[in-house]
């Protein structure tokens, strides 16, 4: 094996010893991100299903919180930016091959529309609202004729939020642990999960709770399936991807991952939710809580991961500064 | 017109001697470089090999992080050298991430820094400070479409690599061997 | 060499002329000395308004550059194309030059010691203040003890004028590191053999060389510029490199031929070389016959040192002896077995050092292109002044019987000295020391400290609160070299120049140059008249006037090449005496024989570490002079400590892992500062291997403080050179302690 070393005592701050340019801004918006989409996704989704008094959590009262998820994960983003004064230069060129950018640009419609979602259900939530504003009144009622184009917008964006999370890491073919394209999809069915599992937090509805298990727990499997997928696919491949897999195979990574979030995020909630659906009466808040945490320690673990993987000097353990 | 920089590892002793340059030639805040040696030690005692090498931004012709700049701060000049324009960086640190070769930092003032292969210089028809300084003479810059310049002369008669060509950014700082 | 030159074309380049009329030409002119053709934007920058010129003072090569400044702010410093120190280009600790100045930790203002020794509790004073303290105490001195009992240790430019100072108030005793702790038994080793040393920079001909040896010598990581551009151009033009180190250095990766020799064994794998070159009649006969004394002797000597005897002691292969003997004679005389520069390893090292210059002689290197030229010196005299005072003892005079061949006062001999026994005969009482921290330069910290303790003055003159100015009476702070002027540097090589330093910036705080102390100090003492001239502006127009320039000239070229005045090698079949006894090299020294040590170099094994212990080595690194710029902003940004090699196997042994930290202990049960440990094949298992200059102690080096860890710190023991007195400093045995987090 070679030895490899700088010697010219190169310390990067965020770059050296091992890359941490994102810290816990980006996760934490990645995370709110996949959230967000999930909500979004379930309330304009089984509105068209016409399931408004069946769902009432997840259709009226979830979407209610997303405006506020968005500016915390937009906040996040903004702490982020190292030359904050510049913030608004993301929205003077779109550039499509730039996931950051089209990112931004799909924050910029989800977010409005995520308002204007929100504005259609508050006075189901809350009988007594009074938008005190006429011109705000009419506007949300005028909108409100089309709720269902509306639904199909937020259905077709929050699928693209959802997927962006993700995709936002695996564009960077620099960093082999994020360099794969399940990392899309893993992202979109985490934020779905995490999104039926918030909604079956609020959840007072017997029916909905079952229902929203019944798909937590179906898109806890296809997790689990991704994340199989997701280590397969590495260990096929090159040496730099074998080594990014294998942090998490007796690595730095394992512990954490294998009982964060696979164990305590995915199955043990699937199993409390499968034990829940055949009967046995447990605390729902418990399955939810967990997978809320073991989503967002997914974020956090995959952009810590993903930096610490590289193609250059990429036995880093060998790597003497 | 295609800048590149290649550098002779039979020639490079390590010194550093171009990371120090760069220092006061670019005025690169203290705790940061914007080029590094690197020296890997091939085989096992007593039968070793040694490579050094003077590392830097590639200025890669298929740059990933010029792709994924969501302003288009960082972006391509004349003869290919990828530079950041600093008041168009917002510092998402996109860029920095997307190096495979860790070439860029966040400069202390907030944009995103890196290795500039010394374009003010270059203007003026100088070398690269690194270069000019190299006591052993191990590096050479100039431009890969003159048939006759000096690194086109060396890339035909010397063998040579690049690194982490696998990771498919073309990059254009060539190590001879 | 005395002859006359045939070499025109040579000349006609390198000639700037004493005249000063070919300066100008040749400066507008691109041309350089070497062939190569000066590129534009060199002369450029050598023109730059802005530009000041100097001379480097990081390390002894002393490079001539060019300080810059950008909107009146200190910007860069580069090389003289025009300078063959540099050729135009300055190593790492050059270009960081900067930092000497920039370093926030420098020392500010006099300093007068207000407590016990030691303690490092002073007062700030005024320079008058300082001088009237030293003043005091120095004549207190001379009439208690005699002058004879002041002692000036120097390292640096500045030094020569303290020397004069020293002189002229009645003593001998100026000793610089330098000599005994480096490469003194180089010096008398070659003396001894030709009868001329080989000086700094080498006299080595490595540019036109075919085979270079090198023993320990790890070019490349020390950072001689000039001598480290000529390796690698010998490199690329195809030269043989064979390179004796325990560790794969640098230089060894780019050998053809890397000899990981046992360490202390180099003096058996020579002896088996030049046994080889006999035995196989490989010598040049011819020069042999016409230019040395005691061939048949050396015959005999090393009739049983064969490389099958060198195999089991050095663990190089016999063939491998064999081969790399018959590369040598397959070069020669385009041949160097470099005599190397830091010496002082293990006691016998100038029988070593011996060595490799009997091998050079059976292989008619000496005078012979590739092999070792005849340098040249500027000759630029220096005004008069009243004839030194007569010192009636010595530091010699404490050691009536010992290192008879020393040439030079040895700063380890002056130190013993200090510390009083029956048999001192001139116990030393005030030490000046100039630029040297002897805390870290001399081997055995314990010794120094007692010996400092029995001093009556102390006074350091430095740029950085180093080690040693803790212990001082008074310290007195030096501008930087780039605020200063100092006296030309008139060092030897292929052509005779001077180069000029004059100050880039005004000194920053209450700094002065040394050249203004002496002065004062002088005055003080009454001794004025040994400094004809109060400025260094006034000395230096003086001298340069006597060579056809002026301060103006030198200003605006910085450098100036002068004619050459002898060639550079012997001609064919070419008569010449050499300075020794016999008037020939000497293969056998009768010199060493009637004092009674070895007239040729004899193998004696050296003590071996015990289990668990590994020799400990020491070098350099090359963004470093020793412990001279690890507080330098921008160096340290480039090596801010030092690591310990360890074999792999090693590391296993003790569940040592590449990059932790851990501390050193030696066979004297010292404990080094923690250091990491760089684990790594490129060193054999039974040493380990440091960069030398790191672990300080002093707080007021605010970066360098606790880095690495101190190898002097362990250099608790010494092999003293029974021939000169050098320290053999590759004595030490360490084991590794794991540092608790």
């Amino acid at each position: 094996m070679n030895e490899i070393a700088i010697t010219s005592g190169r310390m990067n701050q965020g770059v050296d010893p091992v890359l941490h340019a994102w810290t816990w801004e980006i996760p934490l918006y990645l995370y709110l991100g996949g959230l967000v989409a999930g909500i979004l996704f379930f309330s304009a989704f089984f509105y068209l299903r016409h399931r408004e008094n069946v769902f009432p959590a997840a259709i009226k009262i979830a979407p209610l919180f997303t405006p506020f998820m968005l500016a915390i994960g937009l906040l996040a983003l903004f702490l982020d930016l190292t030359h904050k004064l510049y913030f608004w230069r993301l929205y003077t060129t779109i550039r499509w091959e730039s996931p950051m950018s089209w990112g931004a640009w799909t924050l910029m419609i989800i977010f409005p529309l995520s308002i204007i979602w929100s504005a259609f259900w508050v006075k189901d939530v809350f009988p007594r609202w009074d938008w005190k504003i006429p011109f705000v009144e009419k506007s949300i009622d005028f909108l409100a004729r089309y709720k269902a184009y509306f639904a199909w917008a937020l259905i077709a964006f929050s699928a693209i939020l959802g997927m962006y999370t993700g995709i936002l890491l695996s564009a960077f073919n620099a960093r082999p642990f994020w360099n794969t394209s399940i990392l899309g999809p893993l992202f979109l069915v985490s934020g779905l999960s995490t999104g039926a599992a918030f909604i079956l937090l609020i959840s007072r509805s017997e029916q909905e709770r079952h229902r929203f298990s019944q798909i937590d727990t179906f898109l806890i499997g296809t997790e689990i399936f991704l994340i199989i997928h997701l280590f397969m696919g590495f260990l096929a491949s090159t040496s730099v991807h074998i080594h990014a897999a294998e942090m998490f195979l007796g690595g730095p990574y394992t512990a954490v991952f294998w009982t964060l979030v696979v164990g305590l995020g995915l199955l043990v909630p699937m199993f409390i939710e499968i034990m829940e659906l055949r009967g046995v009466k447990v605390p729902v808040v418990i399955p939810a809580v967990l997978v809320l945490f073991g989503g967002l320690m997914l974020r956090f673990i995959v952009v810590d991961a993903g930096q610490s993987s590289r193609w250059l000097y990429k036995f880093m353990e060998q790597l003497i500064f | 017109m295609r800048y590149a920089m290649a550098i002779d590892t039979k020639r490079c002793v390590g010194c550093a001697d171009c990371v120090v340059a760069c220092q006061t030639e670019n005025n690169v805040p203290e705790g940061f470089c914007r080029d590094w040696i690197v020296e890997e030690t091939i085989g096992a005692f007593p039968e070793l090999q040694l490579e050094i090498r003077s590392e830097r931004c590639n200025h890669c012709d298929d740059s990933p992080c010029v792709r994924c700049c969501p302003t288009g701060a960082s972006h391509y000049e004349e003869g290919g050298v990828v530079l950041v324009n600093h008041d168009e960086c917002i510092g998402c640190k996109a860029c920095i991430a997307s190096c495979p070769y860790d070439a860029r930092f966040v400069h202390p003032e907030g944009y995103v820094d890196k290795c500039t292969f010394c374009i003010h210089r270059v203007r003026e028809g100088k070398n690269p400070a690194c270069v000019e300084v190299c006591p052993t003479h191990a590096m050479i810059f100039g431009d890969l479409d003159d048939r006759n310049s000096e690194i086109s002369k060396a890339l035909r008669t010397r063998k040579h690599k690049t690194l982490i060509p696998e990771a498919g950014t073309d990059p254009h700082v060539f190590y001879l061997l | 060499m005395g002859k006359k030159l045939n070499r025109r074309e040579f000349i006609k380049i390198a000639g700037m002329g004493a005249g000063g009329l070919a300066v100008a030409s040749s400066f507008l002119k691109p041309v350089s000395l070497f062939g190569q053709s000066v590129s534009r934007e060199k002369l450029i920058a050598s023109t730059f308004s802005e530009a000041t010129p100097t001379y480097c003072e990081i390390c002894f090569w002393k490079c001539a550059g060019w300080v810059h400044k950008k909107d009146g702010r200190p910007w860069k410093i580069v090389g003289n194309p025009d300078d063959t120190h540099s050729n135009g280009r300055f190593c790492p600790r050059g270009t960081g030059g900067l930092g000497a100045y920039t370093d926030p930790d420098r020392l500010k203002t006099p300093l007068i010691r207000v407590e016990k020794r030691g303690k490092q509790v002073f007062k700030e004073a005024t320079w008058d203040e300082a001088f009237d303290y030293i003043a005091e105490k120095m004549n207190g001195i001379k009439e208690k003890y005699g002058p004879e009992c002041m002692a000036l240790f120097t390292h640096g430019s500045g030094g020569g004028y303290f020397k004069n100072l020293i002189k002229a108030y009645g003593s001998n005793n100026i000793a610089a590191p330098s000599y005994a702790q480096c490469r003194g038994p180089r010096a008398e080793a070659y003396l001894l053999t030709y009868g001329e040393g080989i000086g700094s920079p080498e006299r080595t001909d490595i540019e036109n060389t075919k085979c270079l040896v090198l023993i320990g010598s790890h070019i490349g990581e020390n950072m001689h510029n000039g001598q480290v551009q000529e390796f690698t151009r010998a490199h690329m033009n195809g030269a043989t490199v064979i390179t004796v180190d325990p560790r794969f250095s640098t230089a060894a990766s780019k050998s053809k031929y890397w000899l990981p020799i046992k360490p202390a064994t180099d003096l058996a794998l020579l002896l088996a070389w030049i046994n080889v070159i006999i035995e196989e009649e490989l010598y040049d006969k011819e020069y042999v016959k016409k230019y040395t004394y005691g061939f048949e002797a050396l015959k005999k000597a090393v009739k049983g040192n064969t490389p099958e005897w060198a195999y089991p002691i050095t663990t190089i292969k016999p063939h491998i002896i064999r081969e790399t003997a018959r590369e040598m004679a397959a070069a020669a005389p385009a041949v160097i077995i470099h005599p190397g520069r830091h010496v002082t390893w293990y006691g016998d090292d100038t029988q070593r050092v011996r060595a490799g210059a009997i091998l050079n002689a059976l292989l008619g290197s000496w005078g012979r292109r590739g092999g070792f030229y005849a340098p040249s010196k500027a000759h630029v005299p220096k005004p008069e002044h009243p004839p030194y005072p007569k010192p009636q003892k010595g530091w010699r005079d404490a050691f009536p019987d010992k290192y008879p061949l020393a040439n030079l006062a040895l700063s380890s001999g002056i130190c013993d000295a200090t510390i009083p026994s029956t048999t001192d005969a001139c116990s030393i009482k005030g030490w000046i020391v100039y630029g040297t921290n002897l805390m870290q330069t001399l081997p055995q910290p314990q010794k120094t400290i007692k010996a400092i303790q029995n001093l009556e003055l102390l006074v350091a003159i430095d740029i950085m609160p180093s080690e040693i100015t803790g212990w001082a009476d008074v310290v007195l702070p030096e501008c930087t070299y780039l605020e200063r002027y100092d006296d030309l540097r008139i060092s030897q090589g292929r052509v005779p120049s001077i180069a000029l330093r004059a100050p880039a910036f005004e000194p920053q705080y209450n700094t002065k140059p040394a050249y203004w102390m002496a002065v004062q100090l002088a005055k003080k003492l009454g001794l004025s008249a040994y400094f004809p001239y109060e400025k260094i502006e006034d000395y230096l127009e003086y001298r340069l006037k006597a060579v056809g320039s002026s301060l103006a000239e030198m200003k605006k070229i910085g450098v100036k090449n002068l004619p050459l005045e002898q060639e550079l090698y012997f001609l064919n079949g070419e008569d010449y005496e050499f300075a020794t006894p016999s008037g020939k090299i000497e293969l056998y020294s009768d010199t060493l024989a009637e004092h009674g040590f070895d007239p040729i170099p004899r193998y004696t094994a050296h003590e071996e570490p015990q289990e668990g212990y590994y020799r400990l080595l020491y070098g350099r690194a090359p963004m470093h002079s020793f412990g001279r710029t690890t507080n330098n902003p921008l160096l340290t940004e480039l090596k801010l400590e030092n690591e310990v090699w360890i074999h792999p196997k090693v590391a296993r042994e003790w569940g040592i892992e590449n990059g932790e930290y851990i501390r050193l202990e030696n066979q004297d049960k010292v404990v080094s500062n923690k250091v990491k440990a760089k684990v790594t094949e490129r060193i054999r298992h039974d040493c380990v291997y440091m960069v030398h200059g790191f672990g300080h102690t002093q707080k007021q080096m605010r970066r360098s403080l606790n880095r690495g860890a101190s190898d002097t710190q362990l250099i608790t023991r010494v092999n003293v050179d029974p021939i000169m007195g050098g320290t053999g400093m590759r004595v030490n045995f360490v084991t590794f302690r794991k540092e608790v987090a």
